[in-house]
C-alpha cells in the first residue's frame, strides 16, 4: 500500500496533490465511495425522491382518506386548487402579512445592528439579548402572546400599557382584523429580528473602515445620518437584498404561529396552513393536497432560483456580477453565502467550478473556539469575517 | 475599530449615552415576553384572571413545578423531544459528514452527478414536503411513532452540501499522511478527518438540537392529535387548540420546555453563532 504510493514518480504525485478532485488513490476506493455515500443516498431515495414521485402521481388522481390513487382526474386537482377562493385568500393573507413583516423586520434588524455596532462596550450582551428569542419555539411564543401579552384581560401586559397611555383595552385580540395582525406580526418580529440583526452586523463589520475615514476627511460627521446614508446603506446593498428575499421566503412558509394563534380561521390562513388543512384536515384529501404541495413548491423553487440568481454567484462569475451593479465591489460575504441556506446561494457558485476559492460559509466556523473567553465575545470573529478573513 | 471613529465617539459622548439608553430600553422590551411567561407560570389562577396588573406574583407558586412534572403526558413529551433531538441531530450529522466526505474526497465518476443531485434537492423547500412525506410515512405504518418522527428528517441535503464544502477546503496533507501510513478510507475518516471536523460539526449540532426541539409542523403531521410520539411543542400546542383554562400549568410547562434550549443557547452560543455564519439558517 505505502510502497505503491511511494513508487510513483514524484512529478505525478505533485500533479495529483495540486488537482483537488483527485487525491491519492488507495485501496478500495471504488467501494469506499459507495460505503460513505449510500446511507444518505438510500434515505434520500426513500424520503425525498419516492415521496415526490408518489405525490406527483397522486396529484392527478382522486385520493380522499387514502394515500393510494382511486380515480384519474387529469389536471383537475390543479385546476381546483388554483381556482379555489380559499387558496387565493391564503395568498392574500400572505401578501398582507409580508407587506408588514418584511419591511418592519428589515428596518428593526438594521436599526439594532447599527445600534449594537455603534457601542464600544457590552456589545456581546446586547447582541445576546436581541438574539435570545431565536432560541424560543413559535409554540412557546404563541402561548405567551395569546394567553399572556395579548390575553384580552385588563391586567394583560399590552392592555395595561394601552390603559396607561389612555387608550381602551382590547378585549379580544385574535378575532378581529387589525388586531390579529398586531399579534401575528409582533410575534414573528420578536422571533426573527435577532437573526437578521446578526446578518446585518456581519455586513456592517465587513465595510472597510477606510471608507468612513475618507468620508470623515471629506467633512461628513462620523456616526451621523449622512455618513449612514452615503456609506453604510450602499455598502449593505448585498446584505439587504439577501435579507429581503430570505424574509419573503420565510413569510411564505409561515405556519407555526398562525396555526397556534388563529388556528384554521379562513381569513388569517397562510398558504401552508391552508395546505395542511386540505391534506391532513378532516377530509384527508391527498389528491388535492399533493397538487397543492407541488404548486407551493414550484412557487418557492422559483423564489429560490431568483435568490440564487441575485445574490448567490461567487467571485468566479464575473459576467453576471457586472450586470448586477451592487455586486461590483465591496465585500460580499457571509450573508450572500450564508443566507442562501434552504435555497443554496453558494450552490450555483460551486457548480461553476469545483475547487473554487474556499467559501466563507465553509471556513469561517472551522475554528469557533479560537478566541476563547466569553462565549458571546468569542462568537464575534465568525461574523466579523464574512470575507473569509482577508481583512484581518 | 479605527482611531478616527473612536475620536468621534469621544466628541459625541452624549450621543453614546443616548445609544446605551435606547439599547437598554429595547433589551427590556425584548425580555418582556420571558418576564410575562415566568410571571404567569408562578401566579395563582386568581392573580392571572384579576383585573389589576401586578408586577410579580405575591405568592409564587413554586409547587407548580413538581405538579407539571408529574403529568405523565408532559414527561412523555419531554422524553420524545429529547430522544428526537439527540438521535436525529447526531445521526443526520454523521450521515451528512460521510456523504459530504465521499463527494469531496473519494474519487469516483459518480461523485459529480451525485453532487448535482444534492444541489437540485436543495432547491426543494422542506416545508411543503410534509404532504408527500406523510404519504410515505403513512404507508410504512410509522404514523404516531418515534421512527416516523425521526427517520424522514435524517437525510438533509443541506448538511451534505455544507460538509462537502468543508471537506473540499480541508488540507489534503493530513489524510495523505494517514493513507501513506496504510489507513483505509474508514480509518482515515473516523480517526483523522472527523475529529478535525468537530468544531464545524458542533456548530451544526447546536443548530440541529435547537431546530429539532422547536420543530412543530412535522411532529404535528406525524403525531397529530394522537397521544403517542407527542413532542413538547405538540403537547403545548394541544392546550392552545383545546382552549385550556389552566393558564398557570401551561405557562409553567412552556417555561420548563425552554430550559434545555436556553441552556444550549447560553453555554454553546459561540457554536450557535458559528453555525448561523455557516448556514444562514434555513428559513
Amino acid at each position: 500500500m505505502s510502497t505503491a504510493t511511494a513508487g510513483r514518480s514524484s512529478r505525478a504525485a505533485q500533479a495529483r496533490s495540486r488537482d483537488s478532485s483527485r487525491p491519492t488513490r488507495i485501496r478500495g476506493t471504488g467501494i469506499a465511495f459507495w460505503l460513505f455515500f449510500t446511507p444518505f443516498a438510500v434515505g434520500l431515495l426513500i424520503f425525498t425522491i419516492i415521496p415526490l414521485l408518489w405525490g406527483g402521481a397522486l396529484s392527478f388522481f382522486e385520493a380522499k382518506g387514502t394515500v393510494l390513487p382511486t380515480q384519474f382526474v387529469g389536471l383537475g386537482n390543479f385546476k381546483d386548487f388554483l381556482t379555489d377562493t380559499a387558496f387565493l385568500y391564503s395568498l392574500r393573507t400572505f401578501t398582507i402579512f409580508a407587506i408588514f413583516i418584511v419591511p418592519v423586520t428589515m428596518a428593526t434588524s438594521l436599526f439594532l445592528a447599527v445600534l449594537v455596532n455603534g457601542i464600544p462596550r457590552f456589545q456581546a450582551f446586547y447582541r445576546s439579548v436581541f438574539f435570545l428569542p431565536t432560541a424560543c419555539s413559535y409554540v412557546v411564543a404563541s402561548v405567551v402572546w395569546r394567553l399572556g401579552l395579548f390575553n384580552g384581560l385588563d391586567s394583560g401586559v399590552v392592555n395595561t400599557m394601552l390603559s396607561s397611555i389612555g387608550l381602551d383595552p382590547i378585549a379580544d385580540w385574535l378575532s378581529a382584523s387589525p388586531y390579529w395582525w398586531v399579534v401575528l406580526i409582533s410575534v414573528r418580529l420578536w422571533m426573527q429580528v435577532g437573526f437578521y440583526m446578526l446578518l446585518f452586523l456581519a455586513g456592517l463589520q465587513a465595510i472597510p473602515s477606510q471608507l468612513y475615514e475618507a468620508a470623515a476627511v471629506d467633512g461628513l460627521n462620523p456616526g451621523g445620518w449622512r455618513m449612514f446614508r452615503m456609506i453604510t446603506l450602499p455598502q449593505l446593498r448585498t446584505t439587504s437584498t439577501a435579507v429581503l428575499l430570505l424574509l419573503l421566503i420565510a413569510a411564505f412558509q409561515a405556519f407555526d404561529e398562525f396555526y397556534n394563534l388563529t388556528g384554521n380561521n379562513p381569513e388569517t390562513r397562510p398558504p401552508l396552513v391552508y395546505l395542511y388543512n386540505i391534506a391532513l384536515g378532516p377530509e384527508q384529501d391527498f389528491g388535492h393536497g399533493s397538487a397543492g404541495a407541488l404548486v407551493l413548491t414550484a412557487i418557492m423553487v422559483v423564489a429560490g432560483l431568483l435568490q440564487t440568481w441575485i445574490i448567490g454567484f461567487d467571485s468566479n462569475d464575473d459576467a453576471r456580477r457586472r450586470r448586477l451593479p451592487w455586486r461590483r465591489r465591496g465585500p460580499v460575504g457571509a450573508v450572500g453565502a450564508g443566507a442562501g441556506a434552504g435555497v443554496g446561494a453558494t450552490v450555483t457558485a460551486d457548480l461553476a467550478g469545483t475547487g473554487a476559492p474556499p467559501g466563507p460559509s465553509a471556513d469561517a466556523p472551522s475554528d469557533p473556539s479560537a478566541d476563547g473567553g466569553h462565549p458571546a465575545a468569542a462568537a464575534a470573529p465568525e461574523i466579523i469575517r464574512p470575507d473569509g478573513g482577508d481583512r484581518s | 475599530m479605527s482611531t478616527l471613529t473612536m475620536a468621534g465617539y469621544r466628541r459625541r459622548r452624549g450621543g453614546l449615552i443616548v445609544r446605551y439608553v435606547i439599547a437598554s430600553l429595547l433589551a427590556l422590551v425584548f425580555l418582556v415576553p420571558f418576564y410575562a411567561m415566568v410571571k404567569t407560570a408562578l401566579s395563582t389562577n386568581d392573580e392571572i384572571y384579576s383585573t389589576t396588573f401586578t408586577f410579580w406574583p405575591s405568592d409564587p407558586q413554586w409547587a407548580r413545578i413538581p405538579e407539571v412534572l408529574s403529568d405523565p403526558r408532559f414527561l412523555d413529551a419531554l422524553k420524545n423531544s429529547a430522544i428526537m433531538a439527540v438521535v436525529a441531530t447526531s445521526l443526520s450529522i454523521l450521515i451528512a459528514a460521510l456523504a459530504g466526505y465521499a463527494l469531496a474526497r473519494i474519487p469516483n465518476r459518480f461523485a459529480r452527478p451525485m453532487f448535482m443531485m444534492v444541489v437540485i434537492v436543495l432547491l426543494i423547500p422542506g416545508t411543503t414536503a410534509f404532504v408527500p412525506n406523510f404519504i410515505i410515512v403513512a404507508s410504512l405504518g410509522w404514523i404516531g411513532t418515534l421512527r416516523g418522527l425521526i427517520i424522514p428528517g435524517l437525510f438533509g441535503a443541506f448538511n451534505v452540501f455544507l460538509f462537502r464544502q468543508f471537506y473540499v477546503n480541508f488540507p489534503k496533507e493530513v489524510e495523505e499522511a494517514a493513507h501513506i501510513d496504510g489507513a483505509g478510507y474508514f480509518r482515515t475518516f473516523f480517526q483523522v478527518i472527523f475529529p478535525n471536523t468537530l468544531p464545524f460539526a458542533s456548530a451544526l449540532t447546536v443548530l440541529g438540537l435547537i431546530g429539532s426541539w422547536n420543530a412543530f409542523l412535522w411532529p404535528l403531521v406525524v403525531a397529530g392529535s394522537g397521544q403517542s410520539a407527542n413532542t413538547v411543542q405538540i403537547y403545548l400546542s394541544s392546550f392552545l387548540t383545546a382552549q385550556t383554562f389552566d393558564y398557570g400549568g401551561l405557562f409553567m410547562a412552556a417555561t420548563l420546555s425552554l430550559i434545555p434550549v436556553l441552556a444550549i443557547f447560553f453555554f454553546l452560543q459561540r457554536y450557535l453563532v458559528a453555525g448561523i455564519a455557516a448556514t444562514g439558517l434555513k428559513g
